[in-house]
Parts: C-alpha cells; sequence; structure tokens
C-alpha cells in the first residue's frame, strides 16, 4: 500500500500506485460504508468543509463522509463570511490555522487557489474543485464506480462529452485515467474544448456517433449554464440535439456500456431523462454512493499520513513517545 | 573642469557594432573622446581602471511604472532611481498609469518635481494619450509635450474606439509626437491570465491565444497607415506578429517596437503552479514564440528591449493566480537577465545594447546611448561573466516581485555614472 501525499489536491500530482491504493481502499468502505467499526478512524480529528462556491451534494458527501469516520465536521459557507468583508484567502487561511484542524475541505471558484491555501495551512487538505483546474475526488469515485463495473480500470474506451472546457471534472478524469492507460475520447462543440487538449494524448471528436463508437464508458459532463459568459453553445434545444446523450446516439457505443454523469443533471439538455434513469445503463446513482466511500478512503490515508508527520515532528524535537 | 578617464575598458559600441579594448575620456558630464587603445598616454584626468571589463552607453529603459503619485508604498521616485542606478538604468521613461493617470501638465509637472529632487538618474516622463486612460477624449498632447512629455500612451490600456485612436495619431502627428500603444485585441484578451494552449487548458486559467496580439498589430498598422503618426508598439511577444511588423518597416511606416525582458527569457511553464510572480501582461508565451522574438531583437526587427518594470506588493500577488496582480520589478534585473541571451549565444553585447540604449535613445531623440564623442557621459561598467544567485530581499526597488528570485544569473554593474558623476556601483 503507498500513498505518499501530504495533501489531495489533484490527480496530477498521483502515482498510478496511489490511485489504486485509495480505490483499495474504498472499495472496502463500499462495501460497508455505515459500520460502527470506522468510527475511530478520524477520531478526535477536525475536519472543517469551506466551501467558496455553492455545492450541496459534494459538501454533503464530505461531511458524511467525516462523520462515518468519527470526525468532528464543520461546515463553513464562505460566500456569506468574512470574504465579502475583503478578507483576503490567505488571511482566511491563517485564521482557520490558528483553530488547529486536522482535515480541509476546500473548493474555491478560482483555480490554483486551493493549493495556495494549501501552502499556508498545517492541516491535511482535501481539493473538493478550483475553478476549471481540478476535482480529484470526482475523479476518483468515477474510476471505483467505473472499475465496480466494468472489472478492471485499464484499457477501456471512455467518452467524456460536454463542456470539456469549462469542466475541471473532465481534466481530473483525463488526467487519471490517462494515468491508468485507458484510451480516451472527448467528445464537444470547437467552442466547449479547451485549446491544445490534442496535446494531452485524448483523440478529438465534434461528432457524438462518432466519437461513441464502440466506447465502454459513456461520461457526460454538465452543461454549466452558470459559467457561460455567453455565446458558446446557439441554444440549449440544439446542443442536445447534436451534442445530448439518447438511445439513438448510446447505440453507437458497445452493448454493455455504461452511462455516467457527476451531477446535477440537467435533463433534456446534455442527457435524456429516460437514459439516465435506465438501471441498466445508468451508473449515476453508484457515482454518488461511490462518492462517500472514497471521500472517506482519502481522508483516511491523509489522516495517516498526518499523524504520522506529527509523530516525527515529535522525536525530532526529542519528545518522549 | 573635471576631466575622467576610463581606461583599460572592453568598450561595447552599438553604433559602430564593434566590441574591443579602448579607453573613454570624459570632461564636464560628455564624452569628449574615444580611444582604441586601451591605455592612452594622457596626462591629467582622473582615472577609473575598469580591468578589462564592458564599459557601455547606459540602458535607457522606456516604460518604467514608478509608483507615484499614488502608491509610493509600493515605489518611489528615490527606490526607482536607486534600483535603476544599481541596475545600470541611466535613464528611466515613466509610465503614466499612476494614480492619478498623468494626463495634464500638472500632474506632469508634480513628477518631474519629485523625480528631480529625489532619483539619482535621468527621469523622462511619458503621458496619457487619453483622459484618465479611459480611451474616450485626447489629452492635452501639446501641452503636455511642452511641460516635457517624450511619448503618449495609455499603457496597458488599448484605445478601443478607432474613431478616438485616429484622432490623436493624427493630432499627435502634427506635433511628431511618439505614441506607444499596447497591441492587444481588447475582446479577445479580456479576462486573460495565461497564453492559452496546452498549458492554460492543464492549469485550467483563462487564456488568451497568441493571435490576439497580431490583431492589435494590424489594427494600429491600419491606422498608422492612413495618419502617418509616430507609432511604437510597447511590447511584441509572439511570432505570429513579426511578419506583419516587418511588412510595416519595409513599407516606409514610423513604426518601432519594443519587447518586455522577461518576454525574452522566461515562457509559459515558468508560471508552473500558480506562480504569480510571472504573471506579466501580455503573459508569458510559447518557447516558439520566445525564441522567434529573440531572434528579431538579434536581427534588429524589435528595436528596443525593456524592463517593463511594475512593483506590486505581496498583498496583490499573494492571491488566486486570476485575481493577482499583473507586473513585475525589472530594472535591476534587466541587465543580467538580458545577458542570459548573450552567454546563449542568441545575441552579441553590441546588438545587445542596440536595442537597451541606443534605438531607445533614437526614438526619443535623445543625445544618449551612444559610445562617442560629444555624447552624454552615462556610462556603465559591468562584468558579464560575474556569477550569482538573486535575492530579492537585496533588490532596492520597495517591491520585490521579481520572477528570479533565487535563479542564478550572470553579469554584475559594477559602476554607473550620469553625466560623468558615478551614481551605482563601486568601481
Amino acid at each position: 500500500m503507498t500513498f505518499r501525499a501530504q495533501h489531495l489536491l489533484g490527480i496530477e500530482p498521483l502515482h498510478p500506485t496511489e490511485i489504486t491504493t485509495v480505490l483499495d481502499l474504498a472499495d472496502q468502505y463500499a462495501n460497508d460504508p455505515g459500520s460502527p467499526k470506522h468510527r475511530n478512524v478520524l477520531a478526535g480529528m477536525t475536519q472543517i468543509n469551506m466551501f467558496f462556491e455553492n455545492s450541496t451534494r459534494t459538501q454533503a458527501s464530505f461531511e458524511l463522509a467525516g462523520k462515518r469516520l468519527g470526525a468532528d465536521v464543520m461546515n463553513m459557507a464562505m460566500q456569506a463570511s468574512s470574504v465579502k468583508k475583503g478578507e483576503t484567502l490567505i488571511d482566511t487561511a491563517l485564521t482557520l490555522n490558528a483553530m488547529h484542524p486536522d482535515i480541509l475541505v476546500v473548493r474555491h471558484p478560482h483555480s490554483g487557489a486551493v493549493d495556495l491555501l494549501a501552502q499556508k495551512v498545517n492541516a491535511a487538505v482535501l481539493n473538493a474543485g478550483d475553478g476549471k483546474h481540478e476535482h480529484p475526488t470526482q475523479a476518483l469515485l468515477d474510476a471505483l464506480t467505473i472499475r465496480r463495473a466494468k472489472g478492471r480500470l485499464h484499457r477501456l474506451s471512455i467518452a467524456i462529452c460536454g463542456d470539456v472546457s469549462h469542466s475541471r471534472v473532465a481534466r481530473s478524469n483525463i488526467m487519471l485515467l490517462g494515468k491508468m492507460e485507458n484510451r480516451i475520447r472527448l467528445i464537444a462543440p470547437p467552442t466547449l474544448m479547451p485549446s491544445g487538449v490534442a496535446e494531452f494524448g485524448c483523440e478529438v471528436f465534434h461528432d457524438m456517433e462518432e466519437g461513441l463508437k464502440d466506447v465502454d464508458v459513456v461520461m457526460m459532463l454538465r452543461l454549466q449554464k452558470e459559467r457561460m459568459d455567453g455565446g458558446f453553445i446557439p441554444s440549449e434545444r440544439e446542443y442536445f440535439h447534436r451534442y445530448g446523450l439518447d438511445a439513438a446516439k448510446l447505440r453507437h457505443a458497445k452493448d454493455d456500456a455504461i452511462v455516467m454523469h457527476p451531477g446535477p443533471m440537467n435533463r433534456g439538455v446534455e442527457i435524456d431523462g429516460t437514459i439516465a434513469d435506465d438501471i441498466n445503463r445508468s451508473v449515476i446513482q453508484t457515482q454518488v454512493e461511490m462518492g462517500v466511500a472514497v471521500r472517506m478512503a482519502a481522508m483516511d490515508l491523509l489522516a495517516r499520513n498526518l499523524r504520522t508527520r506529527r509523530w516525527q515532528a515529535m522525536e525530532g524535537e526529542g519528545v518522549m513517545v | 573642469m573635471t576631466k575622467t578617464l576610463f581606461m583599460n575598458a572592453r568598450l561595447i559600441d552599438p553604433v559602430a557594432l564593434t566590441d574591443a579594448p579602448g579607453a573613454v575620456l570624459v570632461e564636464d558630464g560628455i564624452i569628449s573622446q574615444v580611444f582604441d587603445i586601451a591605455t592612452p598616454d594622457i596626462t591629467g584626468p582622473e582615472v577609473v581602471e575598469c580591468k578589462g571589463k564592458c564599459l557601455a552607453p547606459g540602458i535607457v529603459d522606456i516604460g518604467v511604472k514608478v509608483s507615484e503619485p499614488g502608491e509610493r508604498h509600493k515605489e518611489s521616485f528615490r527606490s526607482a532611481g536607486r534600483a535603476a542606478a544599481a541596475g545600470g538604468v541611466t535613464t528611466i521613461v515613466t509610465r503614466p498609469d499612476t494614480l492619478p493617470a498623468i494626463d495634464t501638465p500638472e500632474t506632469l509637472e508634480f513628477v518631474e518635481s519629485r523625480a528631480n529632487i529625489d532619483a539619482p538618474v535621468r527621469v523622462l516622463p511619458m503621458a496619457a494619450l487619453t483622459k484618465g486612460r479611459e480611451g474616450r477624449e485626447m489629452t492635452e498632447i501639446g501641452f503636455l509635450q511642452d511641460a516635457g512629455a517624450v511619448a503618449f500612451t495609455d499603457c496597458d490600456r488599448v484605445v478601443t474606439n478607432t474613431k478616438v485612436f485616429s484622432r490623436a495619431l493624427t493630432y499627435a502627428r502634427s506635433l511628431d509626437a511618439l505614441v506607444i500603444a499596447h497591441i492587444q485585441d481588447p475582446g479577445l484578451s479580456e479576462g486573460a491570465a495565461v497564453t492559452s494552449g496546452k498549458f492554460a487548458s492543464l492549469r485550467g486559467l483563462p487564456g488568451v491565444s497568441a493571435m490576439a496580439e497580431r490583431m492589435g498589430l494590424d489594427r494600429d498598422i491600419s491606422l498608422i497607415e492612413m495618419t502617418g503618426a509616430r507609432y511604437h508598439a510597447d511590447q511584441i511577444t509572439t511570432a505570429r506578429a513579426l511578419p506583419a511588423l516587418e511588412r510595416a518597416k519595409r513599407n516606409g511606416l514610423q513604426v518601432t517596437a519594443g519587447v518586455g525582458i522577461h518576454h525574452l527569457t522566461l515562457n509559459e511553464l515558468d508560471v508552473a503552479d500558480y506562480r504569480t510572480f510571472f504573471k506579466v501582461k501580455p503573459p508569458l508565451r510559447s518557447e516558439e514564440d520566445r525564441l522567434a522574438v529573440v531572434q528579431a531583437v538579434a536581427d534588429g526587427l524589435i528595436d528596443i528591449i525593456c524592463s517593463m518594470h511594475t512593483p506590486q506588493d505581496e498583498e496583490s500577488k499573494r492571491l488566486p493566480y486570476e485575481e493577482a496582480a499583473s507586473g513585475a520589478v525589472g530594472l535591476e534585473t534587466l541587465l543580467p537577465a538580458a545577458l542570459r541571451l548573450y552567454h546563449a549565444g542568441q545575441i552579441d553585447l553590441p546588438r545587445l545594447f542596440r536595442a537597451l540604449a541606443l534605438n531607445p535613445s533614437k526614438l526619443l531623440n535623445l543625445p544618449s546611448g551612444r559610445l562617442s564623442a560629444a555624447a552624454p557621459a552615462d556610462l556603465i561598467l559591468f562584468d558579464p561573466d560575474a556569477p550569482f544567485v538573486l535575492d530579492r530581499e537585496t533588490l532596492q526597488s520597495k517591491s520585490k516581485n521579481t520572477p528570479f528570485d533565487g535563479a542564478r544569473m550572470q553579469g554584475k554593474v559594477l559602476g554607473t555614472w550620469v553625466a560623468g558623476e558615478q551614481v551605482g556601483g563601486t568601481a
């Protein structure tokens, strides 16, 4: 078992064996999520969820994961707090640091903001999404969902479809699935495809039917309406017609292809409701379930490393332990 | 009558494009004679023994931001002047993007009086082209010119209204005033923090296509063709803009261009993990662009290298990348950074000083920038090889926002003279 990271800021710095370690542990938690025997894993530790950007689902998932492991969990709605009074991110970080939390879960609207905060605190920091950069726990839960459904996480053909350009979920997934040696196909209108993406080692398609041909996994992305500063696509209905996942388009994928979506879904924009509800194809509910397990595993591993670091620091100071 | 002989020097002459042993005699702040022998046999003058190190005309840096008035905690004329003297810059040409903007003869006079009191080097102010740099009404170009403004620029703001810009250019032409512009298509570059491409996508940062620069230049060149004004593009940083510049020059337009030192020595990958000290405007480019621009300086297509000295305090830099302020200080690192190109074999020293001293002087019709009789004795003595590791805390600038903190550099200024008076160094 290998997991050396101090923080979970993104998928990019992780080694494939570290990813496998998280997934293996998450698998165990997923089989027995509510068991009271997990209650002492984070006992005595304080977890603070700082969300500078609205989130219900991710925050609830992290909160539940922490509580199941016995942590004291506190939620701070940063949008309503001192940030509005002009406090800088670093001052916020220093203030929090003085409260000695053990685990910080942070979401921020700007790329790189969680990295910046992590440099200033002693706690283990988990990135719950920073701007258009990364959302590592989402990629890990997607990976676990795929592994459980397909029996493996390598040599699969995986299509990521939709608003790739504004999506941190897509970036983290491209990193993770690439590290695990899968074939990644990106499908989006050219206006929603990030620049230089061909250099990521992905295949790029602007046509759903062509892109979905014989894939094992179809990963849909939310069309992030709140991020659109205007004019990326002509209209929602044209988008649904050309890029929305419906039965006709899904027919081009393999017969046993699974359908994923990070939520919340816009039914009738990027995905047809009947596909989302098709229990034979859709694993969307499983993704939510795996989300809690993956977050339990990530916090468990980071807490182990945190304890080791503190232990070593005490030994370094010559304290009898 | 004071006489000083700089003997046993390696003379870097950007006019003759030579690099050879020699000596320079200075009388009353003016170069009176240049010798092609290292130890001329004259008696009387005070002697500066150069020990075979490089003697070159002092750097003329166009586009220095001194944060007076408005943000004196970031940089004052005193600190900027000291930084310049330490960096071998003998003339700083200041930007008007202060608070308030330098857009009236009265504010310009404030700048001149402050500079005269506090700065040990020559300070020449530029003034805004439009009132408040808002791109709506032109400033009093004539009065400002009379009061000493050497050029007119709205700095990093593009005058988007082409009617306003063309009228300002037409008016400026009647006074033979130089207009300096920032060439970025404002629509494409809006909100951008980095250059678009793989790196921008990896980091999830908003990017601008390198094409925005060529679009800005193309537009401006059309307006220059229309108005005949004297025009300088502050920074050309991409390969794509170079053919347009070359065409404009070939067609006989009065167009020149500069480039900031950071775009010549760094590329977009240096931003790495959101290092905001590397956030400049325009953003750092790809390595291909950097190399193309270095070549253009060596060929003389790009006329001028400047520091784009932009002091920012820690508060405005210690922010998430998108929110952080742009700009880097550069007065003290301009020469050692530029010498990286020399050490890489990309440019020789005379051509480097053509871009650092001679061309900016010519652009502003100044007698400096030359190593010849009758030129002012604005000189620097430097050792191009002396190695050091830059520690930003040692900078004279009040703001320490340099991207070169901890960098290994080569090239130290041993002495700086303005009108024959030593203002920096210990030689």
